[in-house]
């Protein structure tokens, strides 16, 4: 564990973290230690987020330093077990409904729930109510996130819930909604379980449904 | 009434009473009738009451409307882009029936035609990559490169003539190829600095421009017509007037994208810090000169990135606010009012907004989602504030749910004056029925 890198990340800082990660791979200390290291940096920035510490722009910055760090260790490891990885806490499918294009807070969450060990299925955006079908019967999750910004996506929210239950689904999966005009007031109307207010919110729901505190 | 022609020397305070007294007299504006300029009169009142922190003769209610008036119409949100008969007669049904005490604008939704000439990639619009009863949507991007910030900030003008412009108009990336206007200066020198304008490529791309401009001038003439319609026969002022933009958020919303400029902040923050400060001297000068005399003397800013969850307070502190600020007062020494739409929620900023280099009763603060009790508590006594009735519960709620909720905010809030009620997020979609119980409570209520 190199607590020089796991401090550089939590630091903010950038040109650092990836410098001291190809040092650290240069005199050849496991590739897979750097993503241990990562984790660990990507959890006390997590709980920071958490308690107000730190916003946006830190986790917008440690995804990225996340993604320089993961490019140089990749080419490393391939071939190799990457046993290292603790299991995941469950899986969500995530997407921004029907019609609404933003990606902003979509990604946060899915960063959030990253973080927090749970795997997480992208569908993207405008993301139409079957392909929620699909991707539940696909890959089985325990939750479901609807993203939408605009006050558009209020019935492509309650479409995307009645497909589920049309298709068989909705007992299956607990559905979760969030973004800019999104209350509980609409989880009502959508039909939802739950509406979190940020991403934190989304990662306490998606514990409490998987039976993890 | 004229402008005076000592305006120029009037202190702020002057100046501001001389637009508002313009603007209530509506210089220049032929009602319908004797009574429709007084309804008229009785809004701009009402509304300049609050302004000025006044408890008004009844509280002021607005819609703060998105694509909602063809959906109530029965039209597409694209026709409001390409019909605009249509964008005519929803948007004149819609005051007709709601009756807000402000008028909507019918510019809001612009000429989709022109768009089409320009290929514009900024936005999806209706049927144009979102569906046709779907609002237009911003394609975040990262139109000015990182490592562009120099050249923006030595020549704005020329950077968005060059570089920006044909990134985000396709029918205009020839243009990226033109050298800069300063190299024409000698004689010798025009020849070879103008046969570009020569070139098919560039000339088809100027006859798109030309087009383009043909169409939009079409559409702006219709739009006129159509605001002009509405306030004669309907006795509604306008209460929103120029248009500008926090300096971060030139950056920020449509040249480096959300992403990249919170990014910016840990990897360039000089040169964010200088866009800013230019920033800040276009976004003044842009809202003087598009303040018309007869006009409100409001100056409309739609605020994002600076949004309690894009940065902590203080990263707003040192990134948004300075410029911002700057911005604002520059406003209200040339007598207009900075009108300041909060989206998404200011909580952890309500103590730096309220600064006391800003004169009370200069301002008005529009809130989406922020706490409206903290509001009264920070604002009450400095600036008119309103806003966050869910616009979730216009759509999803009941009439007894919407009568309950703006009861409760009125009661909380309306009583010392300084307050108008206005929805948070600007209406895509709603209940007709909750719409009314919105406006009709507010209208009799007493304070």
């Amino acid at each position: 564990m190199s607590k020089e890198l796991i401090d550089a990340v939590v630091d903010m800082r950038e040109e650092d973290a990836v410098k001291i990660a190809e040092n650290l791979l240069n005199s050849g200390t496991d590739p897979l230690s750097l993503l241990d290291d990562c984790r660990e940096a990507l959890g006390i920035i997590g709980n920071r987020f958490a308690a107000g510490e730190c916003f946006v722009p830190e986790l917008i910055l440690a995804g990225e330093m996340l993604r320089q760090v993961g490019a140089l260790v990749k080419p490393r490891i391939e071939g190799k077990s990457s046993g290292a990885a603790p299991k995941k806490l469950g899986k969500v499918v995530f997407g921004t409904v029907e019609g609404d294009i933003h990606d902003i807070a979509k990604d946060i969450v899915e960063f959030m729930l990253e973080v927090n060990g749970f795997e997480v299925i992208d569908l993207g955006v405008d993301v139409p109510a079957a392909k929620f079908v699909e991707a539940v019967k696909a890959h089985k999750p325990q939750v479901v996130g609807l993203s939408g910004f605009l006050t558009l996506a209020y019935d492509p929210m309650k479409n995307t819930v009645q497909a589920l239950k049309d298709a068989g689904l909705r007992d299956s999966v607990k559905i979760m909604i969030g973004g800019g005009q999104m209350d509980d007031q609409v989880a009502a109307y959508a039909k939802a379980d739950a509406y979190g207010k940020d991403a934190m919110a989304a990662v306490t729901l998606s514990k409490g449904w998987v039976g993890v505190k | 009434m004229p402008k005076p022609a000592d305006f120029d020397k009037l202190t702020p305070s002057q100046k501001l009473e001389a637009r508002l007294a313009a603007w209530q007299n509506h210089e220049g504006i032929e009602f319908a009738n004797k009574e429709k300029e007084q309804e008229y009169r009785f809004r701009a009142q009402i509304l300049t009451d609050v302004v000025k922190m006044k408890k008004p003769a009844r509280v002021p209610v607005l819609i703060a409307t998105g694509f909602y008036p063809f959906h109530y119409y029965g039209c597409s949100c694209r026709d409001a882009m390409y019909d605009y008969d249509k964008l005519g007669k929803a948007m004149t049904k819609f005051h007709t029936d709601f009756l807000p005490d402000a008028v909507a604008s019918p510019g809001l939704y612009g000429p989709g035609r022109a768009f089409d000439v320009l290929d514009y990639k900024l936005y999806h619009w209706p049927g144009h990559g979102v569906p046709e009863n779907t609002s237009y949507q911003c394609n975040e991007a990262e139109y000015m490169k990182p490592n562009e910030y120099s050249d923006f900030l030595k020549d704005p003008t020329d950077y968005f003539l060059r570089f920006y412009l044909p990134r985000v108009f396709g029918a205009l990336e020839p243009l990226s190829a033109l050298p800069p206007f300063t190299d024409l200066q000698e004689l010798p020198f025009v020849g070879p600095g103008m046969f570009h304008f020569g070139l098919p490529h560039i000339q088809d791309a100027l006859k798109k421009l030309l087009k383009a401009g043909e169409l939009s001038l079409e559409w702006i003439t219709k739009v006129g017509q159509i605001e002009t319609s509405i306030i004669t026969s309907l006795g509604l002022p306008k209460f929103q007037g120029a248009f500008s933009k926090a300096p971060l958020d030139v950056p920020g919303d449509t040249m480096r994208g959300t992403k990249q400029i919170l990014l910016d902040k840990f990897r360039r923050p000089k040169e964010l810090l200088e866009a800013c400060d230019r920033c800040a001297q276009l976004m003044l000068d842009m809202g003087v000169r598009n303040s018309m005399w007869v006009g409100p003397p409001t100056v409309f800013f739609p605020l994002h990135k600076g949004a309690d969850s894009f940065m902590s307070p203080a990263d707003f502190k040192k990134y948004y606010w300075p410029s911002l600020k700057a911005v604002m007062l520059g406003l209200i020494k040339e007598g207009l009012i900075p009108f300041m739409f909060v989206e998404g929620s200011y909580n952890q900023r309500l103590d730096i907004i309220t600064d006391p280099d800003i004169p009370a009763g200069t301002t008005i603060w529009y809130f989406d989602k922020t706490d409206m009790k903290e509001v009264k508590k920070h604002l009450q006594g400095w600036a008119c504030f309103s806003g966050n009735f869910p616009s979730s519960l216009l759509k999803t709620g009941t009439v007894d749910q919407v009568k309950a909720h703006c009861e409760q905010l009125l009661k909380d809030l309306a009583g010392d004056g300084g307050y108008y009620m206005v929805n948070g997020a600007v209406l895509d979609e709603a209940v007709s029925e909750n719409l009314h119980a919105f406006v009709d409570m507010v209208k009799a209520y007493k304070a």
